[in-house]
């Protein structure tokens, strides 16, 4: 019998559904993978119970869902009723909210099982996974030199992404304020979309930047996210900033027919200093749109480079007011001992947040500041006007947008810590279109010289999802990207 | 603009961290390393375009003014580090 770990989320619904195998057989099956790669650090938590509890409702008939008896895994960021919900933070540590985020709830709605909750970078902040207060996530994937070097899988979303590419999950969420569903999943050989801003409640996902925040699908294939984002999407009273929108059949109006689009090339993503492979394989994904029927037009975004500067002013102006919850009161952890309240507060803080969290908590307190506001705070908002209507314009000429997702393929882990700055232009592609709202995917495209996975990057105009998933079905149907991991762990 | 010291001692009380010395000489170059990288907006003409702050247009939704929940004061406290007599208990503030 097949390795159920091996298909995709349509090949387990569809085997469910023509009774192929059990819904307990691939709960099993996944709890055991999930139990036997525990070297990489990807589940902070497991359950396998909640996993099997799905699939027997499924196989009972009491669930039939668009994923029925299928088992997720959930990024921690997201509020799972009494189990630890923690954003890779010391500070949440043993929090279990006593209430379910509406992702969650729209997927268990949905029929589908919890394997556990991923690991992460802290409140979502970091690009490699470093900064989780659980240590590292260790990437599936090795370079093909022998060195067997710890690669990251990327982050923030890095367990997920790991937990997919090494068939520990058949899909996961992921959140997305900067790059965080994209670039991971870029580093690791999987798809993964953000939907347009509001598209998902943020209801019960812990905060970042509130204004960016963005919860999306990470899985093998682009029917995968599909399936998954239409179970996930949909309008929330709770969320102010949920929209009020029919959620489209994606997975039913999927095409790879690219006839009559427009695909557009911003010139000023060719950046300086990027190695050659991520340019040839952005021209391999030009020549692989075109024979889908699309035609490439070169557009330009004049404000690309002022995109990531934009983004570390807004994104940390946003986590500082956000993170002020956290003060040992209501919930988190408190240090004891100290006098006075505010002592309490700053002890607290102190030892519960690690050092990326407070640096970028710094930075958004700065720019808020007394006499600071307008000339930080106010001007990143006008100029991430001005990168929103580059977008605008950019869709008058274009139906989607083709760039590469990262300007690399993974690094080893340690490699970039020391680097702040290094560290945060790993999503020099991802960040424009996060600022601007609008929905965005990354797709495998191929392996570097090492060996390791390199992603594409799909940006759409507000709403249109379905126009993204399908220039990304053209790429995947000819990229042949079926490399996988090869297990060591 | 460059922070000093003195400045960053101010922005950890601003933001309620306790930090060390040797934490503030650490930091200040950081900072100072992403202040003078994000001031290249600086560069960019934005006279007569307003800040932008809902990314998506929408209309700000008003609920009922109504209570759609309550009667929930245990599952409120649940997680707080300290809860006594129904409410959330915090170190002595007024001597």
């Amino acid at each position: 019998m097949t390795d159920l770990t091996n298909l995709s989320i349509a090949e387990l619904r569809d085997g469910m559904r023509g009774g192929d195998f059990k819904a307990r057989e691939v709960a099993e099956a996944y709890n055991a993978a999930v139990a036997a790669a525990r070297g990489l650090n990807a589940y902070t938590v497991e359950t396998p119970e909640d996993a099997l509890a799905a699939a027997d409702a499924a196989d009972s008939g009491k669930s039939t869902g668009a994923l029925a008896g299928i088992p997720l895994g959930i990024k921690d960021l997201f509020a799972t009723k009494g189990v630890d919900t923690t954003a890779g933070s010391r500070i949440l540590k043993d929090f279990k909210p006593p209430y379910e985020s509406t992702v969650v709830a729209n997927l268990r709605k949905a029929g589908a099982g919890m394997l556990g909750k991923l690991n992460m970078d802290e409140f979502a902040m970091g690009s490699s996974n470093e900064t989780s207060a659980y240590g590292p996530v260790i990437s599936p994937w090795r370079r093909t030199d022998g060195s067997n070097v710890s690669l990251t899988p990327g982050g923030s979303s890095g367990g997920s992404a790991a937990a997919v590419a090494a068939g520990i999950a058949p899909g996961v969420t992921g959140t997305d304020t900067g790059g965080s569903i994209r670039q991971p999943a870029a580093f690791t050989g999987i798809c993964g979309i953000k939907p347009t801003y509001g598209r998902c409640s943020r209801w019960g996902i812990v905060s970042f930047a509130s204004s960016l925040d963005q919860a999306g699908p990470m899985a093998k294939t682009v029917r995968d996210c599909a399936i998954l984002l239409g179970a996930m999407a949909g309008f929330d009273p709770k969320d102010s900033t949920s929209l009020d929108q029919p959620v489209p059949d994606w997975e039913g109006a999927l095409s790879s027919n690219l006839s009559g689009k427009r695909v557009g090339i911003p010139r000023e993503y060719r950046i300086d200093g990027v190695p050659d492979e991520i340019n040839v394989l952005w021209d391999k994904g030009i020549e692989w749109l075109k024979d889908a029927g699309a035609t490439p037009v070169e557009i330009s975004l004049p404000h690309t480079k002022y995109a990531l500067p934009t983004y570390y002013i807004i994104a940390p102006a946003e986590a500082s007011s956000n993170l002020a919850r956290y003060d040992g009161v209501r919930y988190g952890m408190r240090v004891e001992g100290v006098k006075t309240l505010d002592d309490m507060y700053s002890a607290t803080r102190a030892a519960g947040f690690g050092a990326e969290v407070k640096r970028r908590i710094m930075i958004g307190t700065y720019v808020l500041s007394a006499g600071f506001y307008d000339a930080y705070f106010t001007k990143a908002q006008r100029v991430r006007a001005l990168i929103k209507q580059d977008f605008a314009r950019a869709f008058e000429q274009c139906d989607v947008i083709l760039t590469p997702t990262a300007p690399s393929a993974a690094f080893g882990i340690g490699e970039k810590m020391s680097d702040p700055l290094a560290m945060y232009l790993n999503d020099v592609f991802a960040v424009p279109a996060s600022l601007a709202g609008l929905p965005a995917m990354s797709v495998p495209g191929g392996l570097d010289e090492q060996g390791l996975p390199l992603g594409l990057h799909l940006i759409g105009p507000e709403m249109d999802e379905q126009t993204v998933l399908n220039a990304a079905l053209a790429i995947e149907e000819r990229a042949g990207f079926t490399h996988r991991a090869e297990k060591w762990w | 603009m460059s922070v000093s010291p003195e400045q960053v001692r101010h922005i950890a009380k601003l933001a309620r961290i306790a930090m060390s010395d040797e934490e503030i000489e650490r930091l200040v170059p950081e900072l100072n390393a992403i202040i003078g990288w994000v001031e290249q907006l600086g560069e960019v003409n934005t006279d007569g375009i307003e800040p932008l702050t809902a990314v998506i247009k929408q209309k700000l939704r008003l609920r009922d003014d109504a209570v759609t929940d309550g009667a929930c004061r245990d599952a409120i406290l649940a997680n707080a580090p300290g809860a006594e007599h129904g409410f959330f208990a915090v170190p002595k503030v007024i001597e």
